[in-house]
């Protein structure tokens, strides 16, 4: 068992390798440099940046050097953000988005189930008629649209909400960044449950149930939601993806310091450091999490362990 | 995994981050103003962008500043005596000025900061704001030591300044961040990091509070600061809010008293709805178009480059393509800077009509015409603006000469590496902010060798009257010459400036102190908040 796993973690670190090789040899090759500005600096000014940051060593030695840092787990000063090192920056970054995006999938969950199952049990009705249009919009509506139209309501207009979230201290700040990841997966997972939910409810065990005098909502409940939740749930891989992307657009409109927003500027900079920080992390993420369930199904099951 | 552990899961990440600490209570007075981007650093020897510029005015205090309004004021130095060869300053320190720790602000502070600037090891990027001072330039590329810096503290309170040549635009480059004194005992302490919060110890209004990237820059007032009676707002929240109609917003919804910028497209209607609270101003910058000198067609082609120029109506790009309270531009150097009156392009004088049909004329003189019309590309960086009048700069061109320009969309990095290799560029879009109120700010740009003679305008003529401005000390001889210099340029047109930038801020009634001025300054010390809010 200790050797499976030996030999898994081995075995993800070229892909590692190669992801950074790949990221560090992209973001080098797009055209310009981190310090690059109208305003050109004087030559010595500019030799003496570039020996500062290790930019006028060539490009095999500058790899190098920084693979030596991620071995100590060091991922370089920004560019951009000069007084910061990429590891704070991510550091301070993650978490918010880690959190946005978690609070929005638990209020896609919520209520898109709720959503779904109740308009599967009135189906064909004028309610379930208009959920299904609700959603049907819901999913249409791209977030940089939805975000602004829900900031000129509730902060604008009734002034209920804060508009960006740099200015209050309370909670109230995350609920329409909240809003705007989440109404599109609410959508999405509503139509997935409802047509799953009315694809259960006409299979036989449902009916031996309800023959035995059980009532709709027992049935639903203890009977009929953990099989319909099957697609919802293998939908939750795309739909952590799209929240992870769909929080670039997010983060920008409501100026949440989020790693989007990093990602984003990062690159239109050119701080190398900071976007290669952010592929490195993410990659590694990955790599980790797959590697988490791969050891977990070699305990479950022997087989896998000799395969 | 199981749905409802899945839930219990994303509960419980959500609120694990919820818990996070609380902001601190909001002083009485607090400004917000909006940042269209976060400062790269308040490390001032370091930064670069106007963003961090803004808020270490805010921070820091150079010998020199400026007041509301824009007039250059003592700030640090109370007086200064200059030598009659324009070579030596000496500048008498305020002797009550404090760093925001209590200790004195002295002219040994002063000759650190600025050695700290030309420090090769530092790699400042405004190091070039002291090439006039001696030895600057050797000590940049390493050869000459430190020491040798043309900066000394003949006393606690008195700096004298010896300069390699007369620089009359020098004392508004001393209210630059660069130049500004650097706390010694911080930097030993702290090293390289000694910019960041709990660390900075700043000697201007205001001292560093928090800074979060991305988000927000907040500063409290400096009780130690010299002025600290006269400073009103105790506390000064700087918003980073990337996208200009986010901005907009938020001042809608009460959260900003001003903002960095008004959204283009909305101008007019900004105008109509907010009346005396939107201001605009000119600004010390110019948006032109580029010719590549050193290539076909342009180069030895005057005839063809003063047609082109010529076609363009730059007042309907200003007034209808932009829309937006900018104005059209027949100078390199906006009007507005001290001391100079812009020359401006021959061709002013002439109405549309009589300007299109020289422009036809002048083309055909340069070979080109109906049967074999010129064909160009046009590079702009992506923008919603810089496209708009691409194509309406393409479309007058075709209109009056028949030109046929393909217009090509680059990313700003891009345009600015083809710019500067002059291979493939042909009429290229760019732009030159001012970095002082003097004239030479835009002249220089175009001498020979200047890193930033985009187009690779080289006229002996042209050098030979900058160098001469260079050598005078009396500004009004000086003046001529640079006058001289840019009526000489602009005949040969190597560029086509289209227009002179503007500043626009949206500033709440409430916000008393605010001024106008080219430079776009505008210190949280000189504004207060009226009782009303």
């Amino acid at each position: 068992m200790l050797r499976y796993t030996l030999l898994r973690i081995l075995g993800a670190i070229p892909t590692l390798l190669l992801v950074i090789a790949l990221a560090f040899l992209m973001v080098h090759a797009a055209p310009g440099g981190p310090f690059d500005a109208e305003r050109r600096l004087p030559p010595e000014v500019e030799a003496n940046i570039a020996a500062v940051y290790h930019l006028d060593e060539p490009l095999p030695q500058q790899f190098l050097r920084y693979l030596g840092g991620l071995v100590r787990g060091d991922l370089g000063p920004s560019y951009r953000y000069r007084d910061y090192t990429v590891s704070e920056l991510i550091g301070s970054a993650f978490p918010l988005s880690l959190q946005l995006g978690a609070m929005a999938m638990l209020l896609a969950l919520l209520l898109g189930v709720s959503a779904g199952t109740t308009a599967a049990l009135r189906q064909g009705s004028n309610f379930d008629r208009f959920l299904m249009g609700l959603s049907m919009t819901g999913i249409s509506i791209p977030v940089f649209v939805i975000a602004p139209v829900l900031v000129l309501l509730f902060a604008v207009k009734l002034q209920w909400l804060p508009a960006g979230w740099s200015g209050s201290s309370g909670p109230g700040k995350y609920v329409l960044p909240v809003i705007t990841l989440a109404l599109p997966q609410i959508a999405y997972i509503a139509r997935l449950t409802r047509a799953s939910m009315i694809d259960v409810l006409g299979r036989d065990f449902v009916r031996t149930a309800r023959a035995q005098g059980l009532g709709m909502a027992t049935v639903v409940r203890v009977h009929a939601l953990k099989p319909a939740m099957l697609p919802v749930l293998s939908y939750m891989g795309p739909a952590i993806a799209a929240i992870l992307t769909g929080s670039v657009v997010v983060e920008e409109v409501f100026g949440i310091p989020g790693l989007g927003q990093f990602f984003v500027t990062g690159a239109l900079n050119r701080d190398y450091t900071l976007v290669l920080g952010i592929v490195v992390f993410y990659a590694s993420l990955i790599v980790a999490l797959n590697l988490v369930v791969d050891i977990l199904y070699a305990v479950i099951d022997p087989r896998v362990r000799y395969r | 995994m199981k749905p409802l552990r899945l839930i219990a899961l994303l509960a419980l990440l959500s609120l694990a981050a919820c818990g996070g600490p609380e902001q601190p209570q909001r002083p009485a007075t607090t400004l917000d103003r909006g940042l269209p981007t976060d400062p790269e650093t308040l490390d001032h020897h370091k930064a670069r962008s106007t963003q961090a510029a803004e808020v270490i005015r805010d921070l820091g205090e150079g010998l020199t500043g400026y007041s509301a309004t824009g007039e250059l004021v003592p700030a640090a130095a109370t007086s200064w005596e200059i030598t009659e060869d324009g070579l030596t300053y000496t500048f008498h320190l305020r002797e009550e000025a404090r760093w925001s720790n209590g200790e004195p602000v002295t002219a040994r502070d002063f000759v650190a900061g600025m050695r700290r600037l030309v420090n090769p090891a530092t790699a400042g990027v405004y190091a070039e704001a002291l090439i006039p001072l001696e030895n600057a330039e050797g000590i940049l590329s390493g050869d000459i030591p430190l020491s040798m810096l043309g900066v000394e503290a003949a006393d606690d309170h008195t700096l004298v300044l010896r300069l390699v040549q007369p620089t009359p635009y020098l004392l508004g480059l001393l209210s630059h961040p660069s130049t500004f004194p650097v706390n010694r005992g911080a930097i030993e302490e702290h090293g390289d990091t000694f910019a960041r919060p709990g660390k900075l110890v700043s000697n201007g209004a205001y001292r560093l509070d928090a800074w979060v990237p991305g988000s927000l820059v907040s500063l409290r007032r400096n009780e130690h600061y010299w002025n600290n009676a006269g400073t009103m707002i105790d506390a000064v929240n700087y918003h980073v809010i990337v996208q200009d109609r986010s901005e907009l917003n938020r001042y809608r919804a009460g959260e900003l008293h001003i903002t960095s910028t008004v959204p283009a497209d909305s101008f007019a209607q900004i105008r109509k709805e907010y009346g005396d609270e939107l201001h605009v101003a000119p600004y010390l910058g110019v948006y032109y178009y580029g010719f590549n000198l050193s290539k076909e067609p342009f180069k030895d082609n005057l005839a063809l480059r003063e047609a082109l120029s010529m076609a363009i109506d730059r007042e309907e790009l200003a007034s209808n393509v932009l829309g937006r309270g900018e104005t059209a531009a027949y100078s390199w150097v906006p009007p507005g800077v001290n001391n100079y009156a812009p020359s401006q392009i021959g061709f002013v004088a002439l109405d549309k009509v009589e300007r299109e049909q020289l422009a036809r004329a002048r083309y055909k003189e340069a070979g080109y015409g109906e049967a074999q019309p010129l064909e160009i590309e046009i590079r702009y960086n992506t923008g919603d603006l810089h496209r708009k009048i691409a194509v309406a700069v393409q479309a007058m061109w075709r209109d009056v000469l028949g030109v046929e320009a393909t217009l090509v969309n680059e990313e700003f990095q891009v345009l600015l590496a083809n710019m500067r290799e002059a291979e493939i560029t042909q009429v290229f879009r760019a732009s030159w902010m001012g970095d002082y109120n003097d004239a030479h700010t835009f002249l220089s740009v175009l001498q020979g060798g200047s890193p930033a003679n985009m187009p690779r305008y080289s006229s002996e003529q042209y050098d030979d009257l900058m160098e001469r401005a260079a050598a005078h000390v009396d500004p009004a001889r000086r003046r001529l010459y640079l006058e001289e210099a840019e009526r000489v340029m602009l005949s040969d047109h190597p560029v086509i400036p289209l227009y002179v930038y503007v500043s626009k801020h949206l500033v709440r009634p409430e916000v008393a102190g605010w001024g106008d001025n080219v430079l776009d300054y505008h210190y949280s010390q000189h504004l207060s908040l009226s009782a009303t809010e």
